[in-house]
This record gives C-alpha cells, sequence and structure tokens, in this order.
C-alpha cells in the first residue's frame, strides 16, 4: 500500500525531504512497524529512526503511539517533541 | 472561538476587545510569549497545528465556563521581542478566566505541532523540548490544578 510521509523540523533536514510517497510491504502496518521499516534504510534513517530517539508521530494529523494502524492513503507524519508557545 | 496560525504579528487590544463584546462577560484574561533574547525560526505543521489547537480550546471550554476564546501562534522568522503567542479567554468571572487561560497555554505547549530553531553566533539549532513543559501539562490530568 502507498502512504505519505511528512517529516518536520530536525527529522526534515536531517533526511533532507519533507515529505514522501511510500509503496509499503504488506508486512507494515502499524506506526511501530513503518518506523522500524524507514530505519532499515540504513545511513541517516538509522540515526533518526534509534530507538532512544524520541520521536512523534501523528496519523492524518492526529497524534498516535507505535500500535496505531496506518491504511493505504494515509498521511504520516514524523517529527521530534513539539516545542512552541 | 478564533484559532489562528499567522506569520503577521497581532494587536493584544483589538484581540481582547473583539472577545469582550457581549455584555455577560465579566473577565478576560490573557498571556502573550515574546521571543526571548535570540532570534528564531518557528516551524509548524499546517492544518494539524490548527486542529490541535482546537481541540485544547474545546476540553478548556468542558471544564471551565468559557464565553470566547481567542489563540494565535505565529511562525517564520521572529526577532527577540517580537510576540509568538496569544491566548485570551473570556468569561463571566476571573478563576474561569485565569484556569483556562493557563491550561490552554500548558496544552499547546505539548501538543501543538511547532519547533523552534534559535540562531545564534555559533549556527543554529532546534531547542529540545523541556520535562518542565511535559509536566505543567501532566498536573493538569492528575487533577492538581
Amino acid at each position: 500500500m502507498k502512504v505519505k510521509l511528512l517529516f518536520f523540523a530536525a527529522l526534515r533536514e536531517q533526511l533532507g525531504r519533507p515529505t514522501e510517497e511510500v509503496e509499503l510491504p504488506a508486512s507494515v502496518t502499524t506506526v511501530g512497524a513503518l518506523r522500524d521499516h524507514l530505519r532499515a534504510r540504513g545511513g541517516e534513517w538509522e540515526r533518526v529512526f534509534a530507538p532512544n530517539r524520541p520521536v512523534r508521530a501523528a496519523v492524518n494529523q492526529d497524534m498516535m503511539q507505535a500500535e496505531a494502524r496506518i491504511k493505504a492513503g494515509d498521511e504520516v507524519a514524523f517529527f521530534p517533541p513539539v516545542t512552541g508557545g | 472561538m478564533k484559532v489562528a496560525v499567522q506569520r503577521e504579528d497581532f494587536d493584544l487590544g483589538a484581540e481582547v476587545r473583539a472577545i469582550s463584546r457581549d455584555a455577560k462577560v465579566g473577565a478576560v484574561a490573557s498571556f502573550v510569549g515574546l521571543v526571548r533574547e535570540v532570534r528564531m525560526t518557528l516551524e509548524h505543521y499546517p492544518g494539524m497545528t490548527e486542529r490541535e489547537i482546537g481541540k485544547i480550546v474545546d476540553e478548556a471550554a468542558k471544564r471551565w465556563q468559557v464565553m470566547d476564546c481567542t489563540v494565535i501562534h505565529r511562525y517564520g522568522e521572529l526577532a527577540p521581542n517580537e510576540q509568538i503567542v496569544l491566548v485570551a479567554v473570556a468569561s463571566a468571572h476571573r478563576g474561569d478566566a485565569f484556569a483556562a487561560c493557563e491550561f490552554i497555554m500548558d496544552y499547546l505547549k505539548t501538543r501543538a505541532p511547532f519547533w523552534k530553531k534559535e540562531h545564534r553566533a555559533g549556527g543554529a539549532t532546534w531547542v529540545e523540548s523541556r520535562a518542565a513543559d511535559d509536566e505543567a501539562a501532566e498536573r493538569w490530568k492528575r487533577g492538581e490544578r
């Protein structure tokens, strides 16, 4: 299935892209599995999505935990803990 | 209720007057956050930002009497002393106005998708999130406020 990825702030800079359309294998059905899938790309991806790195995720603009399901056409965003206000 | 995410500055007086017109309003509490010392760039997640702030305002309106409310958050390049954020709450009495204003601000800091990048002489760095901000929001959940 195909999903749209968005990256913000330090993640966007490290990965060198604000957005990407990606075709996922059938085994990737949750936010946590997607994170593992991206980490397996190696290089900067491995550093950005390292298990000890505090990365937040949103699916269709709602904050989600690792076990949240993802489906075709979803907008999945990854970003650091927020620092507004 | 008004939620705005914008580059432009805002006028505190005009925003307070705009939510004070109802004769039943007896109190308006407002908070303005400013850029402290260092020039910065604020990035946000368009769409999600407005939604998250809207959810926080709805939650405040369930807990306290909120007759009207305005939240404005700026993004882009901001210089020291510029205004970043405004939260203004109108209510019949000050207790509700103060509490709702502080609640919205505490949750905005931990949930609204904004990121600050500071520009110092040595280079630009992303601001790290603060445990104290998470703690401020958690206190409301535990019923300590």
